[in-house]
């Protein structure tokens, strides 16, 4: 039997309400990291998993308080530890990598000196051995030239590269124990992929213990030997990795599973209902009973305890393991999407270019915008009506430019944008008549910032009711409460404040005051991307409802591959500001692909064991799009040579009606690819 | 899940609002304190006519600089005046001046503020580069040069001291407002065509008002020491009218033999500013807490 090296025994963390009384976030947790083990947390935000990595280095988060239990590492209980010893176990014995490495790094100190400070606390090297030992951890973090990354300042540095930093000092004091928070959570999902690689390999070379804590089972799924679920401060299932994501015996996990989008399945993966009850509303029962498909009677009156199963090795939280256990495998069903798609073209970007760049005064006195090499370049997209379309790229590639030039709130530099064949939409708000407004109508990425605050549900969704159809009294009210069940919510929600909705129900409330307008097109900015997995199905499903009520034309702008798999029915995919490939969504997820599309998708993180990342090109970031050429050609793996550096690729067409932008020709691409 | 039940959460009333708040600053004991001189501040300066034991004018020579007895609690001053009386009535004509010259200070200098915030742009750099051009001349010089052309009645006194005063404000709106001005919600509203107007009223000042409310309740109690010291110098309110800037410029004399004269109008004014500073403090906090009912998960 394996070494543990930190036990966690009936440990109770928690708050006190403004009335006095007790409130838990983490419910009588009970586990052990064995060495060189790997362990996933999982669970929604709100679960405690965050907590619970916390308390496991001795830290409790201002507000909270130990209630019972302890986390014994070294045979000590941390919590109960002084800070002065504390000191001497973090860092040394166990380290954290925060989520955010670009806050967690100081901005005004170099890479190389903040990893030195580290080296100084926690080791006892001499200068000398100290200098190689900086350039042998960025060397081991993979980092290109470690003696230029020590000489530059955190802001010199990508993410991902700030990450990897974080990773280096880490590893600095030699921990037995490495705890990363949602380390890639912030990343491109090619940056991602690499660095999940990375954590793979410095936890095999190295023999540190992990416990990686996330939201996303993808992530969980490439990293960890064992999976610990939580939902609401307890531990639902715990045991080894494959066996969870294979074949879930928790009802939680089930669902969780089979409400995830896969790049192997077209059509909207099935929502599970409800949301995760708040800390201190629990009563008796099971806390997963209200969206249980497998409850009974006795789940409602008492909690199940963790049950330890020797066959599988597993730890479950519920009456009903057994009949999951027979149900052997998550078969995921998908409510198929359907499309109306007319014959009409709704929207049309012909030379569509954006620029960023400051005006010169010239430029500015002539009212003209002037940029040789713009953001945004060349893009030709018909939409047609009662289509979805996604735009698909990582973090710079222009997507949202794009859509907040349709919105009218960029202008653009060239180009024309059509509505209905024969209006043009001026690019700038002012010049654009109500009705240009209200035919476009957006939902954006986080409900936090696109409510005000100080605005009632009602007041929210009344705006564009009064401003574009200057409804009052009576029938305003008709109309909001009309809204609100269209998405699914009741009437009493319109005197609620935002702070006082889940995130599931304000993307509900921000999609209500988007179809209040009665708008042709929707454009949607990550509309799922600050939402938990299981209510992120529930959102892209109602997003389907109401397209095929209303006829709507969604522009679907996403980072994640596997979303806009479930959604859309036609893919762009964009590098640099530049289209690199547009398409029917089936056949951009097939072969031949760009080759940038076919880095997109080798990265995508699937839950499960099998499918690993394939890692095509480096994860370079480039600060701007190439003078001339291809808009990949300084990351293209499949480069040719001059040609790609110097013209401009064609667009070549697949049999299936996809458009590719490549120099390589098609069937030499398809070869490559599917070998 | 019967969330609703904890949620449910009845829209109130604007007056629930406020005494939920008054409640929360009164439940600290600073704020507590600060509330309760306010309070008797304001309940002074409205009954001090009706209770005061003397006329506050009556000279008599016979009673100059009487120490505190029994008849005269806080002595007489060099001209025999009953001190208690011309204390209780010397902090109206401020109190009252002062208030009125916050609420201008709050409107122009908030609404100014909230407009170059949304604004941006040339605009933007035009007003605030005046509003710096004006930061930089010291203020009770400008308010001399106005009193002296002028003349020192209130209908001057109350518009040259909000406008003074309200150029700091115009700077916390700005900041308050370039901190909602990013959020989606707006980003939205502008989409949708709403005009300036509808986003400020609607979407800006619901989320920079309590900024703006702390700081002017904090420029009130700056004006007060402010306009007690143009009193001090001569040109706020004039003799024989009781004001405790005043009356502490004609008492300094004397204070090495007749302390009573002028420690009587110096409690009175610094209590009452004091007082201003614990309620806005608590004020503040009040809000603040009143903004993160989240659960610190």
């Amino acid at each position: 039997m394996t070494e543990i090296i930190q036990k966690v025994k009936n440990l109770s963390i928690g708050f006190k309400s403004k009335k006095g009384e007790e409130i838990l976030i983490l419910r009588n947790i009970s586990t052990n990291i064995k060495k060189g083990e790997t362990v996933g947390i999982v669970g929604e935000s709100g679960s405690g998993k965050s907590t619970l990595a916390l308390a496991m280095m001795g830290y409790v988060k201002h507000g909270l308080f130990t209630i019972g239990g302890e986390c014994e590492f070294n045979s000590s209980n941390l919590l109960k530890m002084k800070n002065r010893d504390l000191e001497k176990i973090r860092g040394r014995k166990i380290a954290m990598i925060p989520q955010n490495a670009g806050q967690a790094l100081t901005p005004n100190l170099k890479i190389g000196y903040q990893i030195d400070e580290a080296l100084q606390l926690h080791s006892d090297l001499k200068e000398e051995e100290r200098e190689q030992k900086i350039s042998e951890l960025l060397n081991k973090v993979r980092l290109p030239s470690p003696e230029t990354i020590a000489l530059r300042y955190p802001h010199e540095l990508s993410g991902g590269q700030q990450q990897r930093v974080a990773v280096a000092m880490a590893l600095a004091g030699t921990p037995d124990l490495l705890l990363l928070d949602e380390p890639t959570t912030g990343l491109d999902v090619t940056t991602q992929a690499h660095v999940l690689e990375l954590l793979n390999f410095i936890a095999k070379d190295t023999g540190t213990s992990m416990v990686y804590v996330s939201h996303d089972l993808g992530a969980i799924a490439q990293v960890s030997d064992r999976i610990i679920v939580m939902y609401s401060g307890e531990i639902v299932l715990e045991g080894p990795s494959r066996d969870i994501l294979k074949k879930p015996i928790h009802p939680y996990t089930y669902g969780l599973l089979k409400s995830i989008p896969k790049l192997s399945l077209a059509g909207l993966p099935q929502s599970m209902p409800g949301s995760q009850p708040q800390p201190g509303t629990m009563h008796r029962g099971c806390s997963f009973f209200d969206r249980c498909d497998f409850s009974e009677e006795k789940c409602k009156n008492n909690s199940p305890q963790l049950e330890y199963l020797e066959e599988l090795n597993t730890s479950v939280r519920c009456f009903n393991h057994k009949s999951l256990m027979n149900d052997s495998q998550v078969n995921q069903t998908v409510n198929k999407i359907k499309t109306s798609l007319q014959d009409k073209e709704i929207l049309n970007l012909s030379e569509v270019s954006i620029s960023y760049a400051k005006q010169k005064l010239l430029d500015q006195v002539l009212n003209r915008i002037s940029d040789e090499n713009p953001t945004v370049k060349d893009i030709n997209i018909n939409i047609k009506k009662g289509e979805t379309i996604a735009l698909v790229g990582e973090s710079g590639s222009g997507k949202s430019t794009i859509l907040k030039s349709i919105a009218g709130l960029l202008r653009t530099k060239g180009g024309i944008i059509k509505f209905d064949r024969n209006r043009n939409l001026s690019s700038d708000l002012k010049e654009r008549d109500p009705n240009d407004l209200r035919i476009i109508q957006l939902i954006f990425q986080n409900p936090d910032e696109s409510l005000n605050p100080n605005h009632t549900v009602e007041e929210i969704i009344a705006q564009p009711l009064k401003l574009y159809f200057g409804l009052k009294g009576e029938q305003l009210k008709k109309n909001i409460i009309d809204l609100l069940q269209k998405v699914r919510l009741g009437e009493f929600y319109t005197s609620r404040y935002p702070r006082q909705l889940s995130g599931g129900e304000k993307q509900r409330v921000a999609v209500a005051r988007a179809f209040a307008a009665k708008p042709d097109i929707i454009l949607c900015d990550e509309v799922t991307s600050a939402l938990d997995v299981s209510v992120q199905a529930a959102v892209l499903n109602l997003l389907q409802q109401l397209k095929e009520d209303f006829g709507t034309t969604y522009i679907f702008v996403s980072h994640d591959l596997a979303v806009v798999r479930a959604i859309s029915d036609r893919v762009a995919v964009l590098y640099q500001g530049r289209l690199c490939e547009v398409g029917p969504s089936k056949d951009v997820y097939q072969f031949p692909s760009h080759p940038y599309t076919e880095v997109l998708l080798g990265a995508v993180l699937e839950p499960d064991p099998d499918i690993k990342p394939k890692l095509v090109a480096e994860d370079i970031v480039e600060e701007k799009p190439p003078q001339k050429g291809c808009s990949f050609q300084g990351r293209c793996s499949r480069i040719l040579g001059d040609i790609c550096k110097n013209e401009v690729p064609p667009w070549q067409i697949t049999n299936s009606g996809n458009s590719i932008r490549c120099h390589i020709p098609l069937k030499e691409l398809q070869k490559d690819q599917i070998n | 899940m019967k969330l609703d039940n904890i949620y449910q959460e009845e829209k109130k009333s604007n007056f629930a609002k406020v005494s939920e708040i008054i409640i929360t600053m009164a439940s600290r004991p600073s704020g507590f304190i600060g509330l309760s001189i306010l309070i008797f501040h304001v309940i002074l300066a409205f009954i001090s006519p009706y209770i005061a034991p003397y006329d506050f004018k009556a000279i008599n020579p016979t009673l100059m600089l009487q120490a505190p007895s029994a008849e005269y609690w806080f002595g007489t001053d060099d001209l025999g005046r009953d001190v208690f009386t011309r204390t209780i009535l010397g902090g109206r004509t401020a109190l009252t001046i002062t208030f009125f010259g916050s609420l201008i200070a709050l409107l122009w200098g908030g609404l100014l503020g909230i407009f170059c915030g949304l604004v941006g742009g040339k605009t933007d750099d035009i007003v605030m580069r005046i509003v710096d051009a004006f930061l930089s001349i010291p203020w009770i010089l400008a308010m001399l040069l106005i009193v002296s052309l002028l003349g020192t009645s209130t209908e001057v006194l109350i518009p040259a001291l909000g406008f003074f005063y309200g150029k700091g404000i115009v700077r916390v709106a700005r900041a308050a407002t370039h901190d909602v001005i990013a959020k989606d919600f707006i980003v939205s509203a502008r989409a949708r065509g709403h005009s300036n107007f509808s986003i400020i009223w609607n979407e800006i000042i619901p989320n920079v008002r309590d900024a703006i409310l702390v700081e002017g309740a904090m420029r009130w109690s700056w004006m007060l020491l402010g306009f007690s010291s143009l009193s001090f110098l001569g040109f706020g309110v004039s003799p024989p009218t009781p004001d405790w800037g005043l009356m502490i410029s004609n008492a300094r004399g004397l204070m090495s033999f007749a302390y009573w004269s002028v420690i009587a109008p110096i409690v009175g004014l610094s209590s009452l500013i004091i007082g201003i500073n614990l309620t806005a403090d608590a004020f503040a906090k009040a809000l603040g807490i009143d903004r993160s009912t989240k659960a610190p998960v």
